[in-house]
């Protein structure tokens, strides 16, 4: 898999840029490229009209390139001043502060984009969009000609966001080249002079915004057919298995989810990142519990407060950083297996490793796990094998609701097939699944039903053959322009 | 063969330095010294388990030397006070348990780390106990030396008593859910929460067995002589960390074996009479200990920069 191919993106001065694609289109992959984070095997790259070979971050500096993050890398216990100070100013260890050059540079710096920030605040005290005008301001300082923004509204407030496009208006009126990267439409339109969509890698085409529309915008985007072949539905749905009922969780940013999940469905989450769905999924598991609405498991009210009660009521998860939190690597398999199990298993507190390994073979050969036994650790498999094992852990646990978050993430071609057929046999067989997956052609092809999330809620519910652009409209916030 | 590498090379450390004092020092095996020096060991062993639970489970505690001076007290005035030594020995695994569920409690109920909490509760005990013996030693009935046995059976007792633990220990370690349970919580936390395992109750429990095995120390530590000093415990829990690092036990949790410890602690105890019988002034031998764990730790780093690397 190559992340980008052959794209070609060019930058004029006092112009924003605005860069679109859905999740894993190659957005983050060309940023790095630009910013000098990754090499690229191919191409060149032109800055100032003067080619560069050998891109690294520190030579990317020097150009005059920079990069301002969602999530600003600033020191929180210094002052404003100090933090664009060391940014900015190469001191050797012995040489004496200058404070009251410092304060100056800083507070002219934070005029020249229109911050009414002090410099001598601590930057802990300052909000989010304060920060990235921090951010922004040392760019400045370091002479940046070209700053990239990666969903720098992704956070903020409208209030916040009007503050920050006054700013990024500001450096294109100095002349600067913004390259905005940004899911929201409304954004781009506001704000941006060119678009520029990648879709797998590639360019689609690099339009001004004054000459497109949003409908077209979002055919760019999405505009392929499903290419894989998914395994086909097989059974009519049963009985309600999950019932939500205006749950949401403050602190997960999630409100008055509402959604039904019956046994032998598949019911798909769609959104782009930041839209919710990991976070109602720990919501449901009881990793961060519901504040408010009533979660409903075969008919019965449960109130979900821990993991523990969650596997307890028969929901499994299986989370979407499986490095971290789905297999210990260190453990062998078969421990893997039976973790979450252990009280039914091993019923007086030892532990039974004949009945474990029976276990753990029972699954490697239904899942057809790659590897030479129950013993081998976790951290031998690859990504594909990994996931089945974690797939093994909460099946053991006999579930009514599965949730799969980015069950493909991470895995090759080839196991990723056998992972939807996994899937799928397991809806036969009457378990209901909430599948959470940012990789559109494998919603549309699992789902037998879709729910789009966007901004912490349920933005449209859609039929499992809904077509691409109908899901991305919804995930986006353009139900109405999509229909036309 | 793989997987125990680490605690059989220390194994073989152990076993060089048996043979070479074989050779050279065959004084190094007389019966009565050699019973005598385990002996002294025991109370260490004890704590050591108890700390290697605790440091699989990636947590720390330094205060075991004030828990175990203050069960010492604890059972020193009971014994003195002509109680029955197994209600002596139970009010000084409760005084320990009860220091250990503290610790247990600021760590894993509040959320604070657990080098912080145990250097303040090991001032804290050290002080109290202080203004409260005022250095005095606690002399004790007859009878309660060696359980009243003659010298040498009150030894092997003692010897015997804290390698039956050890054993239980490393197979609980091995065989039972909750041993599973501390490596899981030590590995990854956030993973063994999800997977419905309470982290919060295993490093609980890990900090009050650590209390209780701390007071059965203290109580063995006693009955080898007539008197109780209230500043036994001095070092001890350096004593049972380092036991733990040499014998194999990851300081950042997840890994580790009792029996490594063991050998661990042997090796360490084996070198201040090693150097006696080889007529080696005694002052190396912090520093030969302390060289010793500088090894472990490094061959620790190499290895796992080597695997972590994949």
């Amino acid at each position: 898999m190559r992340a980008l191919k052959e794209v070609s993106f060019d930058l004029h001065a006092g112009e924003v840029h605005a860069l679109l694609g859905e999740n894993g289109a190659g957005k983050s992959t060309l940023i790095k490229v630009i910013t000098g984070a990754h090499q690229p095997d191919g191409g060149r790259i032109t800055v100032g009209g003067v080619e560069v070979s050998q891109l690294t971050p520190a030579r990317a500096r020097a150009l005059g390139i920079a990069c301002i993050y969602q999530q600003p890398a600033l020191f929180p216990d210094l002052s404003v001043a100090e933090n664009i100070a060391l940014r900015l100013e190469k001191t050797s260890a012995w040489q004496r502060v200058r404070w009251a050059e410092i304060a100056r540079r800083a507070r002219e710096l934070l005029q020249r984009i229109g911050a009414e920030i002090d410099p001598a605040t601590e930057v802990r005290e300052l909000s989010m969009p304060e920060q990235q005008l921090v951010e922004i301001a040392c760019a400045l300082g370091a002479g940046a000609r070209i700053v990239i923004m990666d969903e720098p509204t992704a956070s903020l407030t409208q209030k916040e966001q009007h503050l920050l496009f006054a700013v990024v208006r500001e450096l294109r009126a100095q002349g600067v080249g913004v390259i905005y990267i940004s899911h929201r439409l409304e954004e781009i339109f506001a704000l941006a002079d060119r678009v520029t969509v990648l879709r797998d890698g590639e360019s689609v085409g690099t339009n001004p915004v004054a000459a497109i529309n949003e409908a077209s915008l979002i055919r760019m985007m999405v505009g392929r057919e499903v290419s894989a072949i998914y395994p086909p539905a097989e059974s009519a749905p049963g009985e309600v298995v999950l019932a939500l009922c205006g749950v949401g969780c403050a602190a997960g940013g999630v409100r008055d989810v509402s959604l039904e999940v019956r046994a032998g469905e598949i019911m798909g989450l769609a959104g782009l990142v930041g839209a919710g769905r990991t976070e109602l999924a720990r919501i449901l598991f009881g990793i961060t519990p519901a504040d408010s609405g009533e979660i409903i498991l075969h008919g019965r009210r449960v109130a979900v407060a821990s993991p523990r009660i969650a596997v307890a009521a028969g929901i499994a998860y299986v989370p979407e950083d499986r490095r971290r939190h789905g297999v210990i690597l260190e453990m062998p398999i078969a421990a893997n297996m039976t973790m979450a199990i252990h009280p039914r298993l091993f019923p007086g507190a030892w532990l039974r490793f004949g009945a474990e390994r029976a276990l753990a073979l029972d699954y490697i050969r239904e899942l057809a796990v790659k590897t030479f036994g129950p013993e081998a650790p976790g951290g031998s498999l690859s990504g594909g094998n990994q996931q089945k094992v974690a797939l093994a852990r909460w099946l053991a646990t006999q579930p009514k609701l599965l949730i799969l978050d980015e069950p493909t993430q991470g895995v090759d071609v080839g196991a990723k097939g056998e992972i939807h057929k996994i899937i799928r046999r397991l809806a036969k067989d009457g378990l209901a699944v909430l599948m959470i997956s940012s990789d559109l052609p494998e919603v549309l092809g699992m789902s037998d039903r879709i729910a789009v999330m966007r901004g912490g809620t349920i933005a449209a519910m859609l039929p499992g053959h809904s077509d691409a652009h109908t899901v991305m409209a919804a995930a986006l916030g353009q139900p109405g322009k999509a229909a036309a | 063969m793989g997987k125990y590498f680490r605690e059989l090379s220390v194994a073989a450390a152990l076993v060089l330095l048996l043979v070479v004092l074989a050779g050279i020092a065959p004084a190094f095996f007389e019966l009565q010294p050699l019973l005598s020096r385990l002996t002294a060991q025991t109370p260490a062993l004890i704590v050591a388990v108890g700390m290697t639970l605790v440091i699989i489970c990636r947590q720390i505690d330094i205060s075991v030397g004030s828990q175990f001076g203050v069960c010492a007290v604890v059972a020193g005035l009971l014994a003195a006070a002509g109680l029955p030594l197994s209600v002596v020995l139970l009010a000084s695994m409760a005084a320990g348990a009860a220091m250990g569920a503290l610790n247990g409690w600021l760590v894993a109920g509040l959320g604070l780390p657990s080098i912080v909490v145990t250097l303040a509760t090991m001032v804290t005990w050290q002080e109290a106990l202080r203004l409260f013996q005022q250095g005095k030693f606690i002399n004790l009935p007859a009878g309660v030396q060696w359980f009243g046995l003659a010298q040498q059976r009150g030894q092997l007792t003692l010897i015997a008593t804290a390698v039956v633990l050890l054993t239980c220990a490393a197979w609980a370690m091995k065989n039972l859910a909750a041993g599973r349970h501390v490596y899981a919580v030590g590995t990854d936390a956030e993973a063994a929460r999800l997977a419905g395992i309470n982290p919060r109750g295993i490093t609980l429990g890990v900090f009050i067995l650590l209390g209780a095995l701390a007071g059965l120390a203290a109580t063995l530590n006693i009955v080898q002589s007539p008197q109780v000093d209230p500043k036994a415990g001095g070092g001890l829990e350096l004593k049972a960390i380092a036991a733990a690092v040499v014998g194999g036990v990851a300081v950042n949790g997840g890994r580790g074996n009792l029996w490594g410890v063991f050998v661990g602690l042997l090796l360490l105890a084996t070198i201040n009479p090693a150097l006696t019988y080889l007529h080696v002034e005694a002052y190396w031998e912090k520093a030969i200990q302390g060289l010793v764990i500088l090894l472990a730790v490094v061959a620790d780093g190499i290895r796992s920069r080597k695997g972590g690397a994949k």
